[in-house]
Parts: structure tokens; sequence; C-alpha cells
């Protein structure tokens, strides 16, 4: 086993680890969680069957195998960016009802107190 | 006294029929039902009735924040057991006696009422793939727990006042939160029973869980029970 493959198995581990201690402590929900536990246990995957990268690169058409390591990383981290936006901007929108419900409330309950 | 909550999201078509049905309940029961930013006019239909506290949540949070927000309102009116009852006419409320006695006769905290434990087969229908479901959720929260619940995605479902006071803080945050609460509660040490129930087909209106998202359901619903086993004990407020 290689020096870079024994580095890259023990940090998929550390990552999924970090990954589950932040889920375990409510830090992540569940939810929010599937992505980054499908890329760690990818890269995991990856790691672990060294030969799978060289195969999947060749099939694809990537001369220079580590490129496709990179591939997979950026794919994992726009992937991740995406979900981010859709999460934001619906608590965006969710924010701005709450705002506009509380305003009519105070509204409604200071015109009450005058009367 | 006892408080039925009543989650309803686009169930205009419904929410008269189940709070007609509910009022028939004698005495000391309030209804509460919870509109999640519904896009129809259940609000509307809900309040005409006069029967029901009608809370409407500005933005929509899942039946899981739903039947919190239930929950909350049912501990400040001083409701002792809590009865979580769908709008969408599926539950009926010949049942919620039966659900109430293990809490009534402090045998239980939850009580869940279970399709597959009746011994005359029911008029429930229930898809191929929903079955492998309930199953995979079964045999996923036996694994979890220990113990063998036979209906987990059931929502006709008591409280005792512990169990109320507990999922007033910790109720799981979720969409279909159903199988998740099994595992929290049992996690917890609340005692979970279930009770044999039949269920209805719908009235009016679709299924919440579309075949295609089932998958990804079913994805999201076992990472959760998975994690909140693994959790510690939660505080009790």
């Amino acid at each position: 086993m290689e020096k870079i493959q024994i580095i890259s198995i023990i940090g998929s581990v550390l990552f999924l680890f970090f990954i589950v201690e932040l889920i375990k402590r409510c830090l992540i929900k569940e939810a929010y969680s599937i992505l980054w536990l499908f890329f760690g246990g990818l890269f995991l995957f990856i790691s672990l069957w060294k030969d799978g990268v060289d195969w999947f690169a060749k099939i694809v058409g990537i001369y220079y195998p580590p490129a496709m390591l990179l591939l997979f990383l950026i794919i994992a981290v726009i992937f991740v960016l995406i979900q981010f936006s859709v999460v934001v901007s619906k608590q965006s929108d969710q924010i701005r009802k709450l705002a506009q419900e509380v305003a009519l409330l105070k509204s409604q309950q200071t015109k009450e107190n005058d009367h | 006294m006892l408080a039925v909550i009543i989650p309803c999201y686009n169930e205009q078509y419904n929410v008269g029929r189940v709070l007609d049905e509910l009022t028939l309940l004698n005495s000391d029961t309030i209804l509460v039902v919870v509109n999640d930013a519904s896009t129809d006019l259940t609000s509307q239909k809900a309040k005409e009735t006069n029967k029901a506290f009608v809370i409407d949540l500005p933005i929509n949070l899942g039946v899981g924040g739903a039947v919190q927000t239930g929950i909350l309102k049912a501990l400040r009116l001083n409701a002792t057991q809590a009865v979580k009852f769908d709008g969408d006419c599926q539950h009926s409320s010949e049942y919620i006696k039966d659900l109430l006695k293990p809490i009534l006769q402090n045998e239980a905290d939850i009580v869940i009422g279970s399709r597959f434990l009746s011994e005359e087969p029911d008029g429930f229908k229930s898809s191929f793939f929903r079955k492998i479901g309930i199953k995979l959720l079964q045999v996923f929260t036996k694994i979890l727990t220990g113990k063998v619940i036979t209906d987990p995605t059931s929502g006709f479902r008591a409280y005792g006042s512990k169990a109320m006071n507990f999922m007033a803080v910790n109720y799981p945050n979720f969409d279909y939160p159903e199988p998740e609460e099994v595992v929290l509660a049992i996690k917890n040490d609340l005692k979970v029973l279930e009770v044999p129930v039949k269920m209805r087909e719908r009235f009016a209106g679709k299924s919440s869980i579309s075949a295609l998202g089932s998958v990804y359901y079913m994805i999201k619903v076992m990472l959760a029970m998975f994690f909140i086993a693994l959790r510690k004990h939660k505080k009790m407020d």
C-alpha cells in the first residue's frame, strides 16, 4: 500500500467521523448531512479501491487519473454549495414571512390597546 | 383534559368532516387544528365550524413542526393527554378511547394506533412498495431499539403528560417524523405501546408522499433514526 493511499484512507475516515460527530451533537441536521456523508463515503471508497480510479479515468477518457479525484472533489463541493443556496433562499423567504407576521400582529396589538 | 391535535396541510375538503366526527366525542376534549401554512381554504373551513382552536402557522414547518405547535398549545391549555389525529379523515375517532386507555392507566407514555395488530384483515389498502417500506422501518426500529413496533409510520397516537412535555421540546423537526419519534421516545425511556386500529382510505386530496420521493424519504428517515439512536439521552425539562 502506498503512502498516499494510507493518508487518503485516514483522511476520509476522519472526515466521516467529523461529520457523524457534528450530526450527533445536532450541529448538522440529518437532512443536510446526506450529501456530506455520501461524498465522504465516496472518497473512502476511492481511497480503498485505488485501481478503480485508473479504471474509471480510462473509461471517461481522462489521461491523468489523479485529475479525476479533483473532478470528484469539485463536483462534491458544487453540489453542497447548490444545496446551501437552495436552503438559504428558502430561509430568506421564511424570515420575510415571519417578520411580516410579527409586524402585522404588533400593529394589531397597538390598535387594540388604543381602543 | 384531552387535546386532539389535528395537523393540516391543504385539507379544505376534509377538515370540516374531521372536526364534525371529533365533536361527537364526549365532554372534556379540546380540538386544536394546526394549519401548516396551507394554500387553500383549510383555515377558513376549520374556523367556520367554531369547534376548534385554529392555529395558522405563517410558514410551512412540515408535520413535525405543526404537531409540536399543537402540543405546545395543548400544554398551554393545561391538557394532560393529547391525541394526534390526521386532518385527512384516515383516522376514526372511535379508537381514541382505546389509545387513551393505557395512558390513563399509567401503562404507557405514548400509544400508537397500529394497522397491523388487528386480527381480522382490515380494509386499508397499501401498495407493494409501501408495504416493503413499512416492513423495512419495522426491522430498522427493532435493530435500533430492540422493540417490535408493528406500525412505526402510523400518525394516530396518544401522549400522556410526560410524553407531551418531552415532545414539546424534542419533537423531531422533520416532514414525516413518525418513525423517528418512536426511536426518540424509546431511547429516552418513554413507554411506547401499540393498540390495534383500523384506518380509512383518504376521502379527498393526495397522500403527501409521492412514489418518486419515497426512496429519498426512506434514506432520510433511516439516517435520522440512526442518529437519534446514537445520541445520548435528552434532558427532560
